[in-house]
């Protein structure tokens, strides 16, 4: 299984095997890392799973669809390299991907 | 103070449901939500987006949906109070009297929250020293348009909100529009004007800038805006206004001493109840073993807790349970010729 690091806010870091097919949010849902709220639970609707892509990762990463970078518009602090969660799902490829949390989500 | 059966805290697709079957078994009920509309996350957040598992219907969009519960519930007298927000409980004897932000006071021996998420509100700036402004110079909604005359105005978004704004203001204000990036999610011809006001100089736009800091005193003087090129522009301006959509927060209900766990409320699978008798949580926002986060399973848990209110509206009399397709007295609460 991949492993998956979100670091939080604070700098606390998570390094976490996820199985694939999930999304990247689940995996930090699923495994109770704080700082992803996902309060619309996966159908890109809210933005408050929103994460920070390290740079070397981030062009590897398929391209956003219609909607993510809408929704983008109203996350907290968005970056050039910010991405939902929800919509980045894991696969063999994604190992050793590593996430940054925002300060919040709200 | 109102005096009704059951409460309904939450106007989405499990709240109205959930009043359809208590005003079937013979119950009274009350809506209250934080949105100014009916419909909750279908109509807030997903409207035009197609549903493709409520159970006999192939697909329907949020607001389809929404529309279709509503209508079920014609046949029904059902108050809502939408644009307020249940603050306060407590317990008076074998009631629940509840307060809304606005005032409004319930005594009910039934609370059903069908909250969802949480109530919606605005999404803020993040530059702390914004709450300092808000509602004075910093606002996320418009009730009154006039006091912007003469004035000048920036207006943060991307979406329609922020353009209808942009170009509505501009009449009689000087405005800036201010966006994260080079393209707007707003309708087409909306963004077709803006553009035509800001080439003619009527709207100033500033694209892939973000709010970075505001100053004043008592009201705001100006901000400063930072390009994704770290540039920094300072922008004199009188009033701030940000759309940047709605947020989910679970609330005043966090307070009532109920049973939360990552914003769900730990209920049984029989009455949909509570630790707390008497409430009762439904939908999204209920959580127990096998639980799915399914329109289909929000109708399903309004049924039941819906006739676990009959045992406290009515504790002198046996709940009987009776189909629609035979039953007389349904058939007379719907209005339905035999």
């Amino acid at each position: 299984m991949p492993k998956i690091t979100y670091i939080e806010h604070n700098g606390k870091s998570h390094t976490i095997e996820i199985a694939n097919g999930l999304s990247v949010m689940e995996g930090a849902v699923q495994n109770n890392i704080p700082g992803i709220d996902a309060d619309c639970g996966g159908s890109m609707a809210c933005a408050t799973c929103h994460v920070y892509v390290k740079e070397e990762w981030f062009n590897k990463l398929p391209k956003k669809e219609d909607g993510e970078e809408d929704m983008l518009d109203m996350a907290f602090e968005p970056k050039k390299n910010s991405r939902l969660s929800c919509q980045l799902m894991v696969t063999d490829q994604l190992e050793g991907l590593v996430v940054n949390l925002p300060e919040k989500q709200v | 103070m109102i005096k009704t059966d059951a409460l309904i805290i939450g106007a989405g697709p499990t709240g109205l449901f959930t009043a359809h079957q208590l005003k079937l078994i013979g119950l009274s009920c009350e809506i209250v939500d934080n949105l100014d509309k009916i419909g909750g996350q279908c109509i807030e957040l997903y409207p035009d987006k197609p549903i493709y598992d409520i159970p006999a219907i192939p697909e329907c969009t949020g607001e389809e949906l929404t529309n279709n519960l509503i209508n079920q519930l014609k046949p029904f007298d059902v108050k809502f109070h939408l644009s307020e927000r249940v603050e306060e409980v407590k317990k008076n004897n074998e009631n629940w009297e509840v307060k809304t932000n606005k005032g409004t006071e319930f005594s009910t021996p039934n609370i059903i929250i069908a909250g969802g998420v949480g109530s919606f509100e605005p999404r803020k700036f993040s530059p702390k020293e914004c709450e300092k402004f808000e509602n004075k110079s910093v606002f996320y909604s418009i009730k009154d348009k006039t006091v912007f005359k003469g004035k000048t105005v920036s207006i943060f978004g991307g979406g329609d909100s922020a353009l209808d704004w942009a170009i509505e203001l501009s009449k009689d204000s000087k405005v800036n529009l201010i966006h994260r990036r080079d393209e707007f999610r707003g309708a087409q011809a909306t963004v077709d004007k803006m553009n035509d006001l800001a080439n003619s100089n009527k709207i100033s736009l500033f694209t892939k800038y973000q709010l970075k800091s505001v100053s004043g005193n008592e009201n705001l003087d100006s901000i400063e805006i930072e390009h994704d090129n770290k540039e920094v522009k300072n922008l004199k301006t009188d009033y701030v206004l940000g759309f940047f959509g709605l947020i989910m927060q679970l609330g005043p209900i966090a307070n009532w001493g109920l049973n939360i766990d990552k914003k769900t409320i730990s209920v049984d699978t029989e009455k949909f109840e509570t630790n707390q008798k008497g409430i009762y949580a439904v939908g999204d926002i209920c959580n127990y073993p096998g639980k799915l986060k399914l329109i289909l399973s929000g109708f399903h848990e309004g049924a039941l807790a819906a006739r676990a209110c009959f045992k406290l509206a009515r504790p002198n009399e046996k709940y009987r349970f009776e189909f629609t397709t035979s039953s007389k007295s349904i058939k007379n609460r719907l209005g339905v010729k035999e």
